[in-house]
């Protein structure tokens, strides 16, 4: 369910975006999701098929750029790749760690004609 | 529809009567909002002579315009819908393709930047009101917790701590029913209920229109009751200074770790019904490491609603709140008037 309202998220953007361009199909989409973001892109592909289907955005293809985790540790003092939100560091396993990239869900742009 | 948990929306109702209704541009945007007509609140609507009232639209280009309605009668709502000439928006541009030209029957296939965060609709409808406060030196507080952790009743006792000292405005957030906002208004404060039917959280946009019904008073506490929901309230900003987590010690310690975003999202978090301790299994400290597990900067206060325990603390935080955002409005009034003193320095000088 989760997945599925972000799809209809997205395409509201998208819908949106190629109406106010005159746009006659929308032919692709490319996400930005962070691994921190709790999105399943799997789940989210069949998702966004779903929801555009019979619409300006149907067959469009879906492009997710897969965005890694990365925290600062504050004990470490410095950057660290994370796997899982609120997770422990890898270098010193202190929870003292605050996301700073990965956490995003966006609508990057589209190609329209 | 909720992007976090796919909750349905359409269906809210701000105390009073409601109504929605959709207006379509010429650039084909279309955008949908709800107007509350309520008898017992003053509203820009009745104040107005002749039913005039002033909207600002935002457009998916980002431009945004305000404009009048006029209201035939005083609540005669068959409303016309209104086309909108728009430039920004609506420019018809053949050359903005790749191939920077335009061929009678050859459609361009081109790329278009979006990078919009898939929140950012209410973010935008969250700083306007995070303005509105700050403008007017108002502390907004957003309370969210589970459905039964004692927030009606937490208020009830912080408002009657402060009331003789501050004006108090409160929103009340809950699927159905206006228990909650009958509850405030006893204690002889502001309340307005929202209903959001099908929806499980409050959002920027219905927190906008709960301003401009309640009209808070400068330099006043703001106070949101979101609805029992430890999930998706953690994803709409209201445009509140500080989200409030509320846990109660009948409920179990580990829940700061099975819904993190709610205790990552909040500065604060009150330990509610603590005179239950001696009765219950529930480890506070643990509690307490939990929290700060998953945000070491929270704030928590060790409180009992019923017996009054511990809220002197809480109060004392809050005071410390709305002296930093009178203290800041006061500045930015300071600064104003020096820009001015210089100007007319200025003038007096040419």
């Amino acid at each position: 369910m989760h997945e599925m309202s972000l799809a209809e998220g997205v395409l509201q953007l998208v819908e949106e975006t190629a109406q106010r361009e005159g746009a006659q199909r929308v032919k692709l989409v490319v996400l930005e999701i962070g691994r921190l973001s709790s999105v399943q892109p799997e789940a989210l592909r069949f998702c966004f098929e779903a929801v555009t289907h019979g619409g300006i955005a149907q067959g469009a293809v879906l492009e997710i750029v897969d965005v890694p985790g990365v925290g600062w540790c504050m004990p470490c003092g410095e950057s660290v790749p994370m796997s899982e939100s609120y997770g422990a560091c890898p270098k010193c396993g202190s929870y003292q760690v605050q996301p700073t990239g990965g956490t995003e869900m966006r609508v990057k742009e589209i190609e329209i004609a | 529809m909720c992007t976090v948990c796919g909750c349905g929306a359409g269906e809210t109702r701000i105390e009073g009567a409601a109504h929605e209704h959709a207006h379509v541009h010429e650039d084909g945007t279309v955008h949908s909002h709800a107007h509350d007509h309520g008898a017992d609140y003053a509203h820009a609507h009745d104040d107005a002579p002749l039913g005039v009232h002033a909207h600002t639209h935002r457009h998916a280009d980002g431009s945004e315009h305000s404009h009048a309605h006029v209201h035939e009668g005083e609540h005669a709502h068959g409303h016309e819908h209104h086309h909108h000439e728009h430039g920004v928006g609506g420019d018809l541009d053949f050359g903005a393709g790749p191939a920077r030209a335009h061929v009678p029957g050859l459609s361009q296939s081109r790329m278009v930047q979006i990078e919009q965060d898939i929140l950012s609709k209410n973010n935008r409808y969250a700083s306007e009101n995070r303005q509105y406060f700050d403008d007017r030196g108002i502390f907004a507080l957003n309370l969210v917790s589970s459905p039964g952790s004692g927030k009606t009743t937490l208020l009830v006792r912080t408002i009657e701590l402060l009331k003789d000292r501050v004006a108090i405005t409160v929103v009340e957030g809950d699927q159905q029913t206006s228990n909650d906002a009958e509850r405030i208004r006893a204690t002889g404060v502001a309340a307005l209920q929202i209903n959001t039917g099908k929806g499980c959280h409050l959002d920027g946009h219905m927190v906008g229109h709960a301003l401009e019904r309640l009209q808070p008073a400068d330099e006043s506490l703001f106070l949101i009751e979101n609805v029992g929901n430890l999930v998706c309230p953690a994803a709409f900003d209201l445009g509140e200074h500080h989200k409030v987590a509320i846990l109660s010690v009948t409920e179990g310690e580990d829940k700061p770790l099975k819904y993190p975003d709610m205790f990552r999202a909040a500065d604060v978090m009150l330990l509610n019904k603590c005179d239950l301790l001696p009765y219950l299994d529930f480890d506070a400290d643990l509690a307490e490491a939990n929290a700060r597990r998953v945000n070491p900067d929270l704030t928590v206060f060790r409180v009992s609603a019923s017996s009054g325990d511990g809220l002197s603390a809480w109060v004392s935080w809050i005071e410390a709140g709305l002296e930093a955002q009178r203290g800041k409005r006061a500045e930015t009034v300071d600064a104003l008037k020096r820009r001015i003193a210089e100007l007319e320095r200025q003038l007096a000088g040419q």
